[in-house]
C-alpha cells in the first residue's frame, strides 16, 4: 500500500496546482473564473455559462476531470476487498466494465460515491469526489490488496454531449461504435494510447478519456482539431452543476454531509436517505455498514433527498420546504438550478418524512431579489422520481452519428 | 457435519469452563473445543522431563469468588484455594522484607512505614470493595441502559459515596486514574515495600509504576484479595482447573481436546458453528469465544465479515505480553541468604525499588529485555511434594519485562536470558545455579504459540483504562457481545479482564442467558 505523487518539489509555491490541461484551458478562458477542486485550479466558467451548458445538451463539451480522486486497487483479495467496502453487489462486474458505487462507514452513513472501473482481473480503479485514501487503507486491514493514489498520475477528460461520439471518432479514436454505456475500451488518439469509458456526470451521451499526463495536451489538441466540423467547447464546473442536477445525480459533501467528516450527530445520511437504496444489496454478504442498514431498513423512513420541480421561474436559491403552504417546516433545498432545456426550477431537497411518508403537499418558501429589493415567495413543489432529463440518445449503441 | 449443539465454547481455559458450566447448569447442551491436549489454558499444569510438574503459567492466584464456588459446586469437586502465602521482597544484602496480610516485618523497617501500612492496605481494599459491583456484573453501557446496568451503576455509586464516605471517596477519585508510583511515594519510605507493591500493580501489563492507570490495575488485582489471601497453585486435585473440569463434566459439558478451531462459520451475519483444523464442521446455535478477542475477530471471524472501522479498532487493541516464564527443575532446595527456609514457601519478589521496576519496564518499550528484570519466584514443590521426585524441587519464575518481539530477533537470546535470570537469582541464592537440572523458558512469543494469547499477553489485552469496563475489549464488542449475531466473548479479553477469577466467564454466561442469546 503506497501513495505515489508526481507533484513537483515546488508545488508549495502555488496554492492550487495546474492540471496537465491547464495551458489550453487558460488560453481559452475569457472569464478567468477559477476555483479549487482537490487542490487543482479548475474553471468555473471558461467562456460563457450558457454556451457551455448548451454544448453538453446539443453539441460537445470537454471538461478537465484530472482533479477527480482516482485510486488503483490491485492484489489477490481486491474483489473481496471491494465487496466488503461497497454497498453494491459487484459480482457481475467484469473487466472492461464500470459500475456506480457508494460506500458507508460502520454506522451505515454514506462516506462518498464514485465509479468503479474493472480494468483487468484483480485490477480496479475507483474514482470519487473526495479524498478517500485514509478510508481505503483503513478498510484494507486483513486483505491482500494494494491501494495506490493515482489522482496525479492519470489525466482525464470528460467529453460529453450528443455529438461526443462523432467528435472522438473524428479525432481518431476508433472502437467506440460497440462501446456500451459503462463500458471501457483501450484505443488510440492519433498514435497516443488512451482508455475511453462511456461514463459521465451529465446525463447525456458522453465519454471519459484517460491518459498519461504527458500526453494530455496532445490528446486535447487532437479533440479540438475537429472543432471546425463540430461545435466543441471547454466546460467549467458551473455548467456541470446544472446538467448533473438535470440528470438527478447527487454530490456528496454538497447535497449531504460525508459521514466521516460530519461532526454533529444525525447530520450524516444513509444511502436510503439520499435515494441510493438501489445501490445497496443487503443480501450479497457482509459489507461495512450492513448491520446498521439492516436496522435502518426495519424502521420507518426518516427522510429522503428528493428530486423536486419548484413551480414558477423565480430563482429559488436556498429555501426551506414546508408541508403545505404556511405548513410545518419539513426540509430544505440542497441544490437547485434553472433548467434551460426543461424550462423549470429543479432542485434536490432533504425532506423529513411524516409518519413514514413524504408529506403530500410540499411548498418552498424562498427569498429573491427584484432590482436589489428582497421579496419572499411561496412556490409549490412537485416530486419527481425519475431523472429530470434523460434523453434516449444517451444510451443508443452505436450512438447517432453527426 | 456432526451433531448440533446449543452452544460451542472455543477454548477450555478456566473462563471457558466457567461459562460452559453455568450454561450447562441452565439446561443447555454445551460443547467446549480446546486446541491443546489439556483443559485449563494458562492454568493447566505443565511437565518437564516427565518427572517435574509445574502448576501452569499462572502459579499464584487468589481464590475464586464465593458465588462461583457455590454455583459450580467447586468445593464438592475438590477445589481448595492453595496454602495462603506471604510476599517476600528480596534484598540483595539479605535484609528481606516480609509483606503479610497482617503487616510488615524485616530488618531496617521504619516505624512510620510499619504504622502506615495497615491503614494503607485497609483503604485500598475498601476502594477495591467499592468497585466490586463493576467487576461482578456486566459493565454497564452508557446509552439506552437496561435496568440491570442501571442497578450496577447505582450500586457502584452507592458504594463510592456511602460505602467509602466523603473523604475516602475524594481520595479514591484523586488516585483512581493516576500512577502507583506517586501514590506509593506519598505513603511510604521503604524502597523494598514500594518496589514490591509497584511490581504487583504492573505485573502482566506493559506498564511501569509511573504509567497512568496503574492504581487501577492494582485495584483490579486487589479484587482477588477480597475473596481471600493469595495462594500458590500447587497442582493436583485441588487446583481450580481440575475442579472446574469435573464440575463442567458433571453438568453435562462435553469437552473435546485437540480440537483446534480454525474458523467461526457465519452466514448472513449470524454465527452457526465452527470449522476445525482438518476441515470438520461443528454446528451450534450459539458460539462463544474464550479466545483472545484479537484472534477471535482477526483469524476466526475475519475482516470480510466485519465492518471496516471495527476491524481497524480490533487491530489496534493494545496488549503486548511482557512477562516470560522460567521453569526450573532443581536437584535440591536452594538456600537464600538471610531467608529462613520456611519462607521459601512464600512468593519471593525481586523488585527492590520503584526505580528498579520502572527501569526494567523501560527496556521492554524499546524491544529489549532488561538485564535486571523484575522476578516473581515460587517453589510449588514445597506445597505439593508430588510435583518433583524425592529430594528434588520445581521453581517457577515470572520474568518481567520481556518484550514479545525482541529487537533484532530472538535467535539464541532465550537461553541467554534464562541464564541471566538464574545468575541474577544467584545474587540471592548462591547454590541455585548448581541445583538446576533442566529448564524451560517461555518468552511472550512462546506463550502466544502455546496458549493462543495474542502477543503472549496474560489478560488478552492490556488492562488500561481505555480498554476496561464498557470499553473492554473494544467499542462495539462490550458486554460480551459482538457485531456477529450469536457470537459472544467470555474470556479475559472481556470485562473485567484477566487473572484466575472466572468472572468474565461467569458474567458472560449470565449476560447471554439474560439477553436470550441461547433461545
Amino acid at each position: 500500500m503506497t501513495r505515489s505523487m508526481s507533484i513537483g518539489r515546488d508545488h508549495f509555491r502555488q496554492a492550487l496546482g495546474r492540471t496537465p490541461f491547464h495551458d489550453r484551458i487558460a488560453a481559452m478562458s475569457k472569464t478567468e473564473d477559477w476555483t479549487g477542486w482537490n487542490s487543482y485550479k479548475v474553471a468555473r466558467v471558461v467562456d460563457k455559462l450558457s454556451t457551455e451548458y448548451f454544448a453538453v445538451r446539443s453539441g460537445c463539451a470537454v471538461m478537465d476531470l484530472t482533479p477527480m480522486e482516482k485510486y488503483r486497487v490491485t492484489g489477490k483479495d481486491s474483489r473481496q476487498y471491494l465487496d466488503r467496502l461497497l454497498t453494491r453487489d459487484i459480482s457481475t462486474l467484469r473487466p472492461g466494465r464500470v459500475t456506480y458505487v457508494v460506500w458507508c462507514n460502520d454506522d451505515g452513513k454514506v462516506i462518498d460515491d464514485g465509479t468503479l472501473f474493472q480494468l483487468d482481473d484483480n485490477d480496479y480503479r475507483l474514482c470519487s469526489q473526495h479524498h478517500q485514501l485514509d478510508w481505503l487503507l483503513l478498510s484494507a486491514s486483513g486483505f491482500d490488496v494494494r491501494i495506490e493514489l493515482e489522482t496525479h498520475d492519470v489525466a482525464a477528460l470528460a467529453v460529453q454531449g450528443p455529438t461526443s461520439y462523432s467528435v472522438l471518432t473524428a479525432a481518431g479514436m476508433d472502437a467506440l461504435d460497440d462501446l456500451k454505456p459503462f463500458g471501457i475500451v483501450d484505443t488510440h488518439c492519433g498514435d497516443i494510447p488512451v482508455t475511453v469509458s462511456r461514463t459521465g456526470y451529465t446525463g447525456d451521451l458522453g465519454y471519459e478519456v484517460w491518459m498519461h499526463p504527458e500526453h494530455a495536451l496532445a490528446v486535447w489538441d487532437e479533440i479540438f482539431s475537429v472543432r471546425g466540423r463540430y461545435d466543441i467547447h471547454a466546460m467549467g464546473l458551473d455548467a456541470l452543476e446544472m446538467v448533473r442536477i438535470e440528470a438527478g445525480f447527487i454530490m456528496p459533501g454538497f447535497d449531504f454531509n460525508c459521514a466521516e467528516s460530519t461532526v454533529r450527530h444525525g447530520y450524516d445520511r444513509s444511502p436510503y436517505e439520499v435515494g441510493l437504496g438501489w445501490v445497496v444489496n443487503l443480501d450479497k454478504g457482509h459489507f461495512t455498514g450492513r448491520n446498521a442498514l439492516l436496522a435502518e431498513k426495519a424502521r420507518p423512513a426518516q427522510r429522503r433527498l428528493t428530486k423536486i420541480v419548484v413551480d414558477g421561474n423565480k430563482p429559488v436559491g436556498e429555501a426551506f420546504i414546508y408541508a403545505g403552504k404556511n405548513g410545518k417546516q419539513v426540509g430544505e433545498i440542497k441544490c437547485t438550478t434553472w433548467s434551460p432545456i426543461l424550462k423549470a426550477n429543479l432542485a434536490l431537497a432533504d425532506i423529513d418524512y411524516v409518519n413514514g411518508k413524504l408529506p403530500a403537499s410540499l411548498w418552498a418558501r424562498f427569498d429573491y431579489q427584484r432590482e436589489l429589493k428582497w421579496r419572499t415567495a411561496w412556490a409549490e413543489c412537485h416530486v419527481h422520481s425519475k431523472p429530470f432529463y434523460s434523453p434516449e440518445h444517451k444510451s443508443a449503441t452505436p450512438p447517432a452519428r453527426f | 457435519m456432526t451433531e448440533r449443539n446449543d452452544v460451542i465454547i472455543i477454548g477450555a481455559g478456566h473462563n471457558g469452563l466457567v461459562c460452559a458450566s453455568y450454561l450447562a447448569r441452565a439446561g443447555h447442551n454445551v460443547l467446549v473445543l480446546e486446541a491443546g491436549d489439556t483443559a485449563g489454558g494458562m492454568s493447566a499444569p505443565r511437565t518437564l522431563d516427565e518427572n517435574f510438574h509445574f502448576p501452569g503459567l499462572a502459579h499464584a492466584a487468589y481464590p475464586v469468588s464465593a458465588d462461583i464456588r457455590r454455583d459450580l459446586k467447586l468445593d464438592k469437586f475438590g477445589y481448595k484455594p492453595g496454602d495462603a502465602i506471604d510476599t517476600v521482597a528480596l534484598d540483595v544484602n539479605g535484609r528481606h522484607l516480609v509483606i503479610g496480610a497482617t503487616g510488615l516485618s524485616g530488618e531496617g523497617l521504619l516505624k512510620s512505614d510499619e504504622a502506615a501500612y495497615p491503614d494503607f492496605r485497609k483503604q485500598y481494599l475498601a476502594f477495591a470493595r467499592a468497585l466490586r459491583p463493576l467487576f461482578d456484573n456486566t459493565a454497564p453501557r452508557l446509552k439506552d441502559m437496561p435496568f440491570a446496568d442501571k442497578a450496577t451503576l447505582a450500586k457502584l455509586g452507592w458504594n463510592l459515596r456511602m460505602g467509602l464516605g466523603r473523604s475516602d471517596m475524594y481520595e479514591f477519585l484523586r488516585v483512581a486514574a493516576i500512577n502507583i508510583y506517586d501514590v506509593l511515594n506519598d505513603a511510604f519510605e521503604d524502597d523494598r515495600l514500594k518496589g514490591a507493591i509497584g511490581a504487583d500493580a504492573v505485573l502482566g501489563s506493559a506498564m511501569g509504576p509511573r504509567t497512568p492507570g496503574t492504581v487501577l490495575t492494582w485495584l483490579q488485582r486487589l479484587q482477588g484479595e477480597l475473596n481471600g489471601p493469595l495462594s500458590l497453585q500447587s497442582g493436583g486435585q485441588s487446583q481450580l482447573v481440575h475442579a472446574l473440569t469435573q464440575s463442567a463434566e458433571d453438568a453435562g459439558v462435553n469437552i473435546r481436546l485437540g480440537a483446534r478451531v480454525e474458523k467461526i462459520l457465519i452466514d448472513n451475519g449470524k454465527a452457526f458453528g465452527v470449522e476445525l483444523a482438518g476441515g470438520e464442521m461443528v454446528k451450534a446455535r450459539t458460539v462463544i469465544s474464550n479466545a483472545d478477542p484479537r484472534s477471535t475477530f482477526t483469524d476466526l471471524v475475519g475482516a470480510p465479515s466485519l465492518d471496516a472501522m471495527f476491524a481497524s479498532r480490533v487491530s489496534q487493541i493494545r496488549g503486548s505480553g511482557v512477562v516470560a516464564k522460567l521453569h526450573l527443575a532443581l536437584s535440591g532446595l536452594p538456600e537464600f541468604t538471610g531467608l529462613d527456609e520456611s519462607r521459601l514457601r512464600d512468593r519471593l519478589l525481586v523488585a527492590p525499588s520503584l526505580r528498579y521496576v520502572e527501569h526494567a519496564f523501560n527496556h521492554s518499550k524499546y524491544g529489549e529485555y532488561s538485564e535486571n528484570p523484575v522476578l516473581e519466584v515460587t517453589i510449588p514443590s514445597l506445597h505439593n511434594s508430588s510435583l518433583a521426585p524425592e529430594g528434588h524441587h520445581v521453581m517457577s519464575v515470572n520474568v518481567a519485562f520481556v518484550p514479545c518481539e525482541l529487537e533484532g530477533g530472538w535467535g539464541d537470546q532465550k537461553s541467554t536470558l534464562a541464564y541471566k535470570v538464574i545468575s541474577q537469582l544467584g545474587q540471592y541464592s548462591a547454590n541455585l545455579k548448581s541445583l538446576v537440572v533442566d529448564h524451560e523458558f517461555l518468552a511472550p512469543d512462546d506463550i502466544e504459540a502455546q496458549f493462543h494469547a495474542v502477543q503472549g499477553h496474560w489478560h488478552h489485552g492490556e488492562l488500561s483504562i481505555h480498554q476496561s469496563f464498557m470499553m473492554r475489549p473494544l467499542y462495539g464488542a462490550a458486554q460480551y457481545d459482538t457485531p456477529i449475531d450469536r457470537l459472544y466473548l467470555c474470556g479475559a479479553g472481556s470485562h473485567p479482564g484477566g487473572g484466575l477469577t472466572g468472572l468474565p466467564g461467569r458474567n458472560a454466561a449470565k449476560r447471554i442467558l439474560k439477553s436470550g442469546g441461547l433461545k
